[in-house]
């Protein structure tokens, strides 16, 4: 379980302070699949970035099980990383000269998970394996780097907007493999996004404004991405 | 403007090369051009054969040291101009498509020149401020009559104006051949690469690490070169000028020696800067995802090594064949020139010197990959 208490963080120098979170506190369990909503600008990626490790809030804490990741070095929030956390950005940061095959190493290898061949095919690129970013299409590099952040195997899967730049057909597609996946392989998810339908999916849904949670919602059941509207 | 003189500022590299070029040669030719207004003074023979070696070795110096110098500044040049032109190719994409030219767009690279001026200026000053104590030395036993130093308008003209107004050609060019390139290509990520690596051969069945190793040096050619002409400007440069006290005044040794370390930590730290800063995102990525700054740092830069060492046993066999064609041709009808044999010590003591002042490079890069923020490369 992830426990979430009472985090602050600034942006700015000393005559510039900008508040993005005002004392932030939530409990997400294990397997669950969280959506963070928000208007651009309420703190919704910085409180995913905090969460993930990513950034140190500057106070509370965040607790995964009995660690308390803002009490950790620079080497041990690497390792943390390592071992719990992936990521899935809204740009996909895949490395533009390495293969389909190769950008999913770079997880897989992290995991020492030798079977990374299975997760490409599971994200139904097993044809393009050998393909280079450039060569895909916007859809196929996010699907890449879902393979990319399974690979390594994480307890808790992070991701920003994952549907962001992506029409909506191929964000239906990614939604429902991200989804199939986390049923299949028992992870939890954290997603960060702005559009409302998304919510439906999900287990619990998270509002904030301001730098604030406005609102935590559990859904009783949830849709499937073809089942949402756009 | 597209380029400005800050983007100029970033090119110190050449402005050091040029300035250590530029001092050589103007001190070895202008000395060269002095020694030979007093030809007709010299009556005997010996005096004769010594003034003949004095005009081969500043010959020599001039070419070899002025010719290695250009070429690196010549590479190093280009090799900043495409620098430039990947990393600011969205600019220069956007520019394109609103209607600018090529050639209105390559023109403002003309700035570039400014850093082989400013170089150029300061290493012919240079030259002159030390000029008197090279001459004293130079011919310090009086075997020839006195040398003065006279002002050669040509020299200044040769070494300091045309390479600055070459170089600033060169950039516009070179600038101009880039840009040739479809408006949509310089403003979409991926696809020049793409097809690049493409024609690539597929690697093995290795791990990411191992890759990405092998990856990097693949697609960074030029700092391959560079790295290894750090390495043999240390290795050849710090070997000649121990092993050329008894053949040279204590000056040359020093100056040799000096140059050479500049020269060497320059194009070092350049080539090694430049790999992490075209690597960014990887490495943000990389630390997204668990890997550690050793790690980062080992599979980016850790190819170059073996290179550093090539280039090391590259200036190792370079400053002997030169020395030894220094003492065996140019020297040879001289009296007293003293036997020169490979120093092996000298060689210990330089290769241990590297690897130390390598290695503390490569720890002050891999604590500049600790700063790499990835929040930062994640807001882009």
């Amino acid at each position: 379980m992830i426990e979430i208490n009472e985090i602050t963080k600034f942006y700015g120098n000393q005559e510039n302070r900008f508040q993005v979170l005002k004392g932030i506190s939530a409990k997400i369990q294990d397997g669950d699949f969280v959506v963070i909503l928000g208007a651009s600008g309420s703190g919704k990626s910085t409180f995913l970035n905090c969460v993930s490790g990513l950034e140190s809030p500057d106070s509370g804490s965040i607790r995964y099980d009995d660690t308390d990741i803002t009490k950790l070095s620079d080497n041990d929030l690497t390792a943390f990383r390592k071992e719990t956390v992936g990521f899935i950005f809204q740009q996909y940061y895949l490395l533009p000269n390495m293969t389909v095959e190769k950008n999913v190493r770079m997880g897989a290898d992290l995991a020492g998970e030798s079977d990374y061949l299975e997760i490409i095919k599971s994200v139904g690129l097993a044809e393009k394996r050998k393909k280079y970013p450039g060569e895909l299409s916007g859809g196929e590099q996010q699907r890449v780097a879902i393979a990319r952040a399974l690979a390594k195997r994480p307890k808790v899967l992070f991701l920003d907007e994952p549907t962001g730049a992506l029409d909506e057909q191929t964000g239906r597609q990614v939604l429902d493999y991200i989804s199939r996946l986390q049923k299949e392989l028992r992870f939890t998810i954290v997603m960060v996004t702005h559009n409302l339908n998304i919510a439906e999916m999900a287990d619990t849904v998270i509002k904030m404004n301001s730098g604030k949670i406005v609102e935590i919602s559990a859904n009783a059941t949830q849709k499937t991405a073809y089942e949402i509207g756009w | 403007m597209v380029v400005g003189i800050k983007d100029s500022a970033k090119l110190i590299g050449i402005s050091i090369i040029f300035c250590c070029a530029t001092l050589v040669c103007t001190m070895f030719t202008n000395y060269y051009m002095d020694v030979s207004q007093i030809k007709n003074l010299i009556t005997e023979g010996a005096a004769m054969i010594f003034y003949q070696a004095q005009l081969s070795t500043a010959k020599v110096v001039c070419l070899v040291s002025g010719g290695c110098l250009l070429i690196t500044s010549v590479i190093m040049l280009l090799f900043y101009i495409k620098h430039y032109i990947d990393t600011h190719k969205k600019e220069l994409g956007i520019l394109k498509a609103m209607g600018y030219s090529n050639l209105k767009i390559a023109k403002h690279f003309w700035v570039f020149g400014t850093s082989v001026l400013i170089g150029a200026v300061i290493g012919f000053l240079g030259a002159f401020l030390i000029m008197p104590k090279f001459y004293a030395l130079q011919n310090k036993d009086k075997v020839l009559p006195e040398i003065s130093i006279h002002f050669h308008a040509l020299i200044p003209m040769c070494f300091v104006i045309l390479p600055a107004v070459a170089f600033a050609a060169m950039s516009i060019f070179y600038a101009f051949l880039k840009l040739k390139k479809p408006v949509l290509s310089l403003i979409k990520d991926n696809v020049q690469a793409s097809l690049k690596t493409k024609k690539q051969k597929e690697g093995k069945n290795r791990p990411f690490l191992d890759d990405l190793r092998a990856n990097t040096l693949r697609t960074k050619k030029t700092l391959v070169f560079f790295i290894i002409f750090a390495s043999f400007c240390f290795s050849s440069m710090t070997q000649m000028s121990i092993s050329m006290k008894d053949l040279s005044s204590v000056m040359m040794g020093v100056m040799t020696m000096l140059i050479g370390i500049i020269l060497a930590f320059t194009t070092l730290f350049l080539a090694i800067t430049t790999v992490i800063k075209g690597n960014t995102k990887t490495i943000a990525m990389m630390r997204v995802f668990g890997y550690s700054q050793k790690e980062c740092c080992q599979s980016l830069l850790g190819g170059y090594r073996p290179m550093s060492y090539i280039g090391f046993a590259l200036g190792t066999v370079y400053q002997y064949a030169l020395l030894r064609f220094t003492v065996d041709i140019i020297f040879k009808d001289l009296a007293g020139v003293p036997e020169y044999k490979f120093d092996i010590p000298v060689m210990f003591v330089s290769l241990a010197v590297f690897i130390l002042a390598y290695e503390l490079t490569m720890h002050y890069c891999t604590e500049k990959i600790k700063k790499v923020s990835v929040k930062e490369v994640m807001s882009e």
